[in-house]
């Protein structure tokens, strides 16, 4: 049952972006629509659970004066294959994510995992963290993308890529254009945070 | 019971009278001119702005501190005037949804996620207003030009819409005299127009000694020297726009601004510098909005950097 507790760990008590507030950057910048933020998710998931199992079965070869080359090598590798694959089957979304997707190799949430948690723990294990991060990560950027997208076109759920214009909710006329802005990102980020330690705390 | 002649207790010991009721009171008073003016000028459309403002943020003081369990403060006055600071901050024909909006994003967002009325960084209605102005620019920008300036306009007209004097200036070189800005015959924000009567609320505020001259004097004085000193007139820069409305109203926030007085002058020198920069310079015609929000995040800082030292105190060596 550890593989599953260690899952659940990434999804509530240490989601790297309600709890630990790493990889900001991309939850910020991506967070305009909910294809977007689940895209990134996935992207990111995909590298991550790579990189975790790789740097896990790795981890004993790996001499550590450059185990962070070696990381990041690992991590490079499969964020190739994650653009390629997205320029290839998704563009319109490769397009938006833009700069994001590459910028993975870089992001702290992966880093961290291969740093923190992969190079000291098993194969099995660092599967589940790299899976329950993963889910987490995209969790959190599907939630903040929800939210803003609603407020910030009146329309939920629209995937160009997949020809759904999405559901209408309301004029964009009424809608405020803060919140596809950086800091309708972060007001809203920061509430979401506020209502999340509120809740987790009368537990 | 000798023990019990002696009252034990920790400071302070003297307390004043003046409490925030009686300081807010004072403020409204403060804000009956401009807001006069307002109605004057821009019709009993601004008249429903101000109470929409003032209604909004008073019943989002009284929901949220409801919901989150706490003692409900709205008889203090401060969501009062907050919103009505919002209301007066905002061009006459905004639609009302968004004054509303604007007022409770300026005490849900600008005030209520702190810890309520003195845990605020920011100026509430000043919060409210960026909010706005980011989210529906155009709503925020649609200026008109007061009713009781154009009675020659007869019945043609409903409406006259206008560019600001300071956004005439930007954009077309045009100069408004200084008749209009100084009675407030011109378009603009409902309580900023008029420099004649924010300047007798103004008076009104630094008569009952709730704000002092600092602040406010340093900022005009550093706008008109920077503006002199950039070629620009330095007597319309100090009319136009909400500089005297933001430097007396907004800049002497007991809150969000400094305690001491060293860190006064900086503040007011600091709002007065980015003011002028951003209206020769920036994107915007007018700045004093920015400008305090900005000065506001410094004000831990300059509280900290100019504490006056205490008698005896020796300055720590480095």
């Amino acid at each position: 049952m550890r593989f599953f507790s260690v899952l659940k760990n990434g999804i509530t008590d240490e989601n790297p972006t309600f709890r630990l507030l790493i990889g900001m950057c991309p939850v910020l910048a991506t967070s305009l629509a909910v294809t977007n933020g689940i895209g990134m998710g996935i992207a990111a998931t995909f590298v991550l659970v790579g990189s975790n199992v790789i740097v896990a079965a790795l981890r004993s070869i790996i001499p550590s004066k450059i185990r962070i080359p070696c990381f990041i090598v690992v991590i490079a590798s499969f964020v190739t294959v994650v653009d390629l694959v997205m320029a290839a089957f998704t563009p319109g979304l490769h397009e938006v994510l833009g700069i994001f997707i590459p910028l993975i190799v870089v992001n702290c949430i992966i880093l961290a995992r291969a740093e923190a948690f992969a190079s000291k723990h098993s194969v099995i294990a660092s599967l589940a963290d790299g899976i329950g991060m993963g889910l987490g990560f995209t969790f959190a950027l599907t939630l903040l993308s929800a939210i803003r997208e609603a407020i910030g076109t009146g329309t939920i759920l629209a995937a160009p890529d997949f020809g759904f214009s999405g559901i209408h909710l309301f004029s964009q006329s009424y809608s405020p254009v803060m919140m596809l802005l950086p800091p309708g990102a972060f007001i809203t980020l920061g509430l979401l945070i506020g209502l999340i330690n509120t809740i987790t705390r009368k537990k | 019971m000798a023990e019990n002649q002696f009252i034990v207790s920790s400071s302070p010991h003297l307390r004043s009278e003046v409490s925030t009721p009686v300081i807010m009171r004072d403020v409204i008073i403060a804000l009956l001119p401009p807001s006069f003016a307002g109605i004057y000028l821009f019709g009993f459309r601004a008249l429903a702005v101000m109470i929409v403002g003032t209604l909004a943020a008073v019943i989002t003081e009284a929901v949220i501190e409801r919901a989150t369990h706490r003692p409900v403060t709205i008889g203090d006055y401060s969501a009062a005037v907050a919103g009505l600071l919002l209301a007066l901050v905002l061009p006459p024909d905004i639609p009302l949804w968004i004054v509303a909006v604007g007022s409770i994003v300026a005490i849900g967002v600008g005030k209520q996620v702190f810890g309520g009325l003195g845990h605020n960084p920011f100026n509430p209605a000043l919060i409210g207003r960026a909010v706005l102005l980011a989210s529906w620019p155009v709503a925020m920008t649609t200026w008109r030009w007061p009713v009781a300036s154009a009675p020659w306009m007869g019945k043609g007209f409903d409406i006259l819409t206008s560019a600001t004097p300071l956004a005439a200036l930007k954009l077309s070189g045009i100069k408004t005299p200084y008749g209009p800005l100084f009675w407030g015959t011109v378009a603009g924000s409902i309580g900023e127009t008029s420099a004649i009567a924010v300047l007798i609320g103004a008076a009104y505020l630094l008569i009952r000694g709730h704000i002092t001259w600092r602040i406010p004097g340093y900022y005009i004085l550093t706008v008109a020297v920077l503006s002199l000193l950039f070629g620009q007139d330095p007597v319309f820069h100090v009319l136009a726009g909400g500089l005297l409305f933001g430097a007396f109203f907004m800049a002497t926030d007991y809150v969000s601004t400094p305690v001491t007085p060293k860190g006064q002058a900086i503040f007011g020198i600091g709002c007065g510098v980015l003011t002028v920069l951003i209206r020769l310079y920036g994107g915007y015609p007018e700045g004093v909005c920015y400008s305090i929000l900005i000065m506001d995040a410094t004000t831990a800082l300059l509280d900290r950097f100019t504490r006056p030292r205490k008698l005896g105190e020796v300055r720590r060596s480095a």
